[in-house]
């Protein structure tokens, strides 16, 4: 009986494996074999690190990332504590708001940014009208920092939200009654009650903003990134080799700061996705 | 109730945040319904250009959509019954099974993308049809389906209603069709709406696995972005918010409406 029903199982788990085994581990394994059988054989994975050019972009992209990251949890950490603790009038429809670019693909948060900074922009015409000329910097570093927290923002409220939810009042009253002041409350009681949502939303947008494409794509900036670098590599360099070799260090990268959290953070990181 | 001034303070906050992020959406719609946005508003009102992107674009719109709807058959297809193996036996196997299906969405599409092209970009009738690009999308999108259904199933007991069925005598299948697919189904719409909306706005891989004929809606975007006046891109843009904003507030509708009941339960 028991038999007959595991066989069942088994047939119906059976097409997640073939199309997991066929369409990503397979392609997987070969895009690690390419980037190690190039013209510069297994040094392509280290080319990341000796080339000077390569490592830059690496290097910008994770200070960008981290940036970007430690930005968002404040303005977000700010925000979902806020909207989950008082209730007003309109408060469903700012988290409407807050969470609506979470469905625009990378080029439209670029298409965005434009659309503050760019040349025909807000910031241009608000500027402009104070005399101060027009200012806009979508197409500079300041625009892809303001695009990866355009994205960012989104994906990490709903947990803060989430997690400030469970937060016990009581705690905080406790801390009042014995002469804590907000600050105090803040940094002893809420911090560390949020920080399992920290670390987990955190590594999130560590990661996405690693492995954003479509934002730097539009916006077109100087500043190189990796993936518009492996981009390049590849399309324009059919240099495919290095391609997949840089491919799959970033890869790791994302995938380990994803693991790694999640082991640090326990099972809050598997809600995040 | 009185508010603080601390109250205040972090409600302007919100606002400026809430202002940074739809500000620039309310600015492109305008963009896309004015004659020309240099001169502003005043230059008048024009449906003209989204006539101008159902001209150039129509074939990217409908594709998104048929490639949506494939990804979300396939999606429920496989991840429906995969979700129900690893709730009905948890284990260390089921426990690496839903680790690997959940692998991709770590990864970036960029390097799924070139890992598929590397493998079988060979194979040019596929490479060149809008199958590839369904193979990314399904990838990326499954994990979402298979956690939305077995967070559901995860959070009651649906072994006892099964065992219950069994000793009234359903066999396996009936009970999975007439207690299982029920009682998850909260969980498989959320998870469909996240596929849909996952699946429309997919640029990253998409834009690697795609050729001049398999344009879908973000592609086109970005070569409206980079080749078309502004205008162009806009009311493109209009078009995009305007398919993927009822499949948000359906989706949020749906999670506020799963929160309560749990909190009730």
């Amino acid at each position: 009986m028991r038999g007959r029903e595991n066989r069942i199982l088994l047939l119906m788990v059976a097409p997640a494996i073939i199309v997991g085994a066929a369409f990503f581990l397979l392609p997987l394994a070969r895009l690690a074999l390419v980037g190690a059988t190039g013209n510069l054989g297994l040094s392509a994975y280290a080319a990341v690190i000796t080339n000077p050019q390569y490592f830059a972009a690496l290097g910008s992209t994770i200070v960008l990332s981290i940036t970007v990251t430690a930005m968002t949890l404040v303005i977000a950490g700010f925000t979902g504590v806020f909207l989950e603790r008082n209730h007003f009038l309109g408060r469903e429809a700012l988290i409407s708001m807050l969470t609506l670019p979470l469905a625009f693909p990378g080029v439209v948060v670029g298409f965005m940014v434009i659309m503050l900074a760019g040349r025909t922009g807000l910031t241009g015409d608000v500027t402009a009208l104070f005399g101060a000329g027009r200012l806009v910097f979508a197409y500079s570093i300041a625009g892809l920092f303001t695009g990866y927290i355009y994205f960012s923002i989104p994906r990490v409220i709903l947990t803060i939200m989430a997690a400030a939810e469970k937060l016990d009042p009581a705690l905080e009253e406790a801390a009042k009654s014995l002469g804590a002041n907000p600050g105090r409350v803040v940094l002893d009681v809420i911090l560390p009650a949020l920080q399992p949502a920290l670390i987990a939303s955190g590594a999130v947008c560590f990661a996405t903003s690693m492995g954003a494409f479509g934002t730097a794509f539009t916006l077109a900036t100087d500043i190189k990134v990796l993936p518009i670098v492996i981009y390049t590599e590849f399309t324009l360099l059919a240099n495919i080799s290095l391609a997949a070799a840089l491919s799959m260090v970033l890869g790791a990268i994302t995938w380990l700061t994803l693991a790694a959290c999640r082991a640090f953070a326990g099972t809050a990181a598997a809600a995040a996705g | 109730m009185r508010r603080s001034g601390y109250f205040y303070a972090q409600l302007a906050f919100t606002l400026l945040v809430c202002a940074f992020l739809i500000v620039p959406v309310f600015m492109s719609i305008i963009a896309g319904l004015t004659e020309n946005f240099f001169i502003g508003v005043k230059s008048g009102l024009t449906l003209r250009w989204i006539g101008v992107v159902w001209d150039l674009y129509a074939p990217t719109i409908l594709r998104s959509m048929y490639i949506a709807l494939a990804t979300l058959a396939v999606t429920s297809f496989v991840g429906v019954p995969t979700a129900y193996v690893l709730a009905k036996r948890p284990g260390l196997v089921t426990r690496l099974i839903e680790e690997f299906l959940v692998l991709p969405v770590a990864i970036p599409g960029l390097a799924i993308a070139l890992a598929l092209i590397i493998t079988y970009g060979g194979f040019r009738d596929f490479r060149t049809s809008w199958l590839f690009i369904l193979v990314g999308h399904v990838l990326y999108t499954l994990p979402f389906m298979v956690r939305s259904v077995l967070a559901v199933l995860s959070s009651f007991d649906f072994l006892v209603l099964e065992e219950s069925a069994a000793s009234l005598g359903a066999g396996f299948w009936r009970r999975f069709f007439g207690i299982v697919i029920p009682n998850a189904r909260s969980g498989i719409i959320a998870g469909a709406l996240t596929v849909v909306t996952l699946s429309i706005g997919e640029f990253n891989l998409t834009w690697m696995l795609h050729t001049p004929e398999t344009m879908t809606l973000p592609v086109g975007l970005a070569d409206s972005y980079a080749s078309m006046r502004l205008e162009i891109g806009s009311a493109y843009t209009l078009v995009f918010f305007v398919m993927i904003t009822p499949l948000l507030i359906a989706l949020q509708r749906y999670g506020m409406q799963r929160t309560k009941t749990r909190k009730a339960a």
